[in-house]
């Protein structure tokens, strides 16, 4: 076995956090030396090796296999390697990731990618709210990356979004983008109430028109917009995002949020 | 050395190191993508009275250019980084951004960049868009007859500018000839332009002149209706002399395109009036890239 494996042994009682296992902090350390790393298990510390059983050696590849959502922080502040996730992850995945990539077999909790500078994202199953979105109390939300979600995506998806881009494959929840200051995202199935809410910036691509938008935004008509030429082409290794090129780069625009300046945009690919 | 009846003189061309950019024109179909590119290369002959040296390089079919729609390639080749810079930017402010349906990516990779839609976007008056696709960022200024998408910088990268050679023939219309059917062979090349009219030059000029205020002037040893007045260097079988103008992104582009050229001429040789071919050099104090032009040919 060649990359560095943590099975769960048991279910949780309470959440933990799985912060310090990055391919960077496990860098050079020896399984005897992981086995020791510290979690917070709700209020307590506890050993790794007392909830997980490790097995492989350190490389810059980390498998979790786990079907508990109470895996907080998994790939937090990560700058480097793989973790790849066989089973569900809790919130905060990937929360402020740099650079590497996450890929999550099933579920996600909350936050997700909150706060993400950079990396890669790929989450198999749903995601929870705020998919993207900020640190409470934060200003910003993702501001670097990709995500890319092949399930469907909670509430306030993109929130405060200033950089990057969001794939989702299935359907988003209400409030999507809202608070957006600039960045990319698209969602192939139905998105919620209000879409677009209070965002400043940014693009929203959807194939079909929202529950609703709030009364802010303007029908700006039909265009043929050049740079979804580029911007689709860049999905081409992302089926079924990909399949967007078939329907040409005519789309239905509208923009706002009028009470926020105005410059965001709605696409609806038809 | 004499081929098909042509000599080839025992000189160099003598050329200097320029800073160069390539970028890709656009539009919704060739005819428009030529229209920009044509027009943003218009009074680009000479760095000396234009600023820049510039030509469209080739014509890009769809499946070749970023966004998917016919294009053109254009090379611009200026005496600084700076020089190049502030071409550019006039230049596709002028002639690209104006033009119907056109887009503009940059079409050349290197660290050293130039902006592009950097600055443009300000036409945009605050409603530019930003989108960073694949790392590279593109800027979607609104236009009236929709978007104009323009990459955000371009890369300079070091060149050659001022590789030639004469043709020298028994009258104006054997030399003309000839120089047309050598750019029409080194128009098919990668990384060079002949940035002349047609790519040929009719009044190459020499360093000085009587009059203190110029700093070139008409090239006399050439010039045959001042043989039998000047130092020339033209036998009585010379009627006309016509000169190709090389620039390249690297000294291996021009010396190709050189023998290029020269091949198509000598292929008309002797028996088309071609007697002789030259080159223009400043002794070899001036430029830092030397083509002889038997070298060249052996």
């Amino acid at each position: 076995m060649s990359a560095l494996t943590l099975k769960l042994k048991h279910s949780l009682s309470q959440r933990l956090d799985m912060s310090p296992f990055t391919p960077a902090h496990l860098a050079g350390k020896k399984v005897g030396e992981i086995a020791s790393i510290p979690l917070w298990l709700g209020n307590r510390r506890v050993d790794a090796a007392e909830l997980f059983a490790i097995d492989g050696k350190v490389t810059d590849q980390i498998v979790i296999q786990s079907e508990s959502d109470r895996l907080d922080g998994i790939g937090a502040g990560m700058t480097s390697g793989k973790i790849m996730i066989e089973g569900k992850a809790g919130a905060y995945l990937g929360c402020g990731m740099r650079d590497g990539t996450i890929q999550v077999s099933g579920n996600v909790g909350v936050a997700a990618g909150c706060a993400m500078q950079g990396g890669h994202l790929e989450i198999a199953g749903n995601a929870g709210d705020f998919l993207g979105g900020a640190i409470t109390g934060e200003r910003q939300g993702m501001r670097g990356g990709i995500i890319i979600l092949k399930g469907d995506a909670g509430d306030r998806a993109g929130d405060l979004m200033r950089r990057g881009t969001i794939l989702i494959g299935g359907n988003c929840g209400d409030y999507c983008v809202s608070r957006m200051v600039a960045g990319t995202m698209v969602v192939l199935g139905q998105c919620g109430e209000q879409a677009g809410m209070a965002m400043r910036r940014g693009t929203l691509i959807l194939t079909r028109p929202p529950v609703s938008m709030p009364a802010t935004f303007n029908d700006n008509g039909r265009h043929h917009l050049n740079f979804l030429t580029l911007l689709i082409q860049s999905f081409k290794d992302q089926p079924p995002f990909s399949n967007l090129a078939e329907r040409g780069n005519q789309v239905h625009r509208w923009l706002g949020d009028l009470s926020c300046g105005g410059q965001g945009e709605i696409l609806i690919c038809y | 050395m004499i081929i098909n009846g042509t000599e080839i003189e025992d000189t160099f061309a003598e050329a200097f190191g320029m800073s160069a950019t390539r970028v890709i024109i656009t539009a919704i179909n060739h005819r428009w993508a030529l229209i920009a590119g044509e027009t943003m290369t218009g009074f680009a002959t000479s760095v000396i009275g234009c600023g820049v040296e510039a030509d469209i390089e080739a014509e890009i079919a769809p499946d070749k250019t970023p966004d998917g729609r016919p294009g053109v390639s254009v090379l611009l080749f200026g005496m600084s980084g700076k020089a190049l810079a502030k071409q550019l930017e006039t230049r596709v402010g002028q002639c690209v951004l104006t033009c119907p349906t056109t887009a503009l990516f940059a079409g050349i990779d290197g660290e050293k960049r130039i902006p592009l839609g950097k600055n443009l976007r300000f036409f945009g008056d605050g409603h530019q868009i930003s989108k960073q696709i694949d790392g590279t960022r593109y800027w979607r200024i609104p236009v009236m007859d929709g978007e104009f998408l323009c990459e955000e910088s371009v890369a300079r990268i070091p060149a050659v500018g001022g590789g030639n050679f004469l043709v020298l023939a028994e009258t104006q219309q054997q030399a003309l000839s000839a120089c047309e059917r050598a750019i029409e062979a080194m128009r098919k090349l990668p990384n060079v332009i002949m940035p002349f009219p047609g790519g040929i030059v009719r009044s190459g000029s020499k360093v000085g002149s009587k009059y203190k205020a110029l700093m070139a002037s008409t090239n006399d040893a050439y010039c045959p209706t001042l043989r039998g007045l000047v130092d020339t260097r033209l036998g009585p079988d010379i009627g006309s002399v016509m000169e190709i103008v090389i620039n390249g992104l690297s000294d291996a582009d021009v010396k190709f395109a050189t023998r290029t050229g020269i091949s198509a001429v000598c292929e008309l040789g002797a028996a088309a009036g071609i007697r002789r071919i030259s080159a223009g050099n400043y002794g070899g104090k001036l430029g830092q890239y030397h083509f002889h032009l038997r070298e060249v040919m052996a």
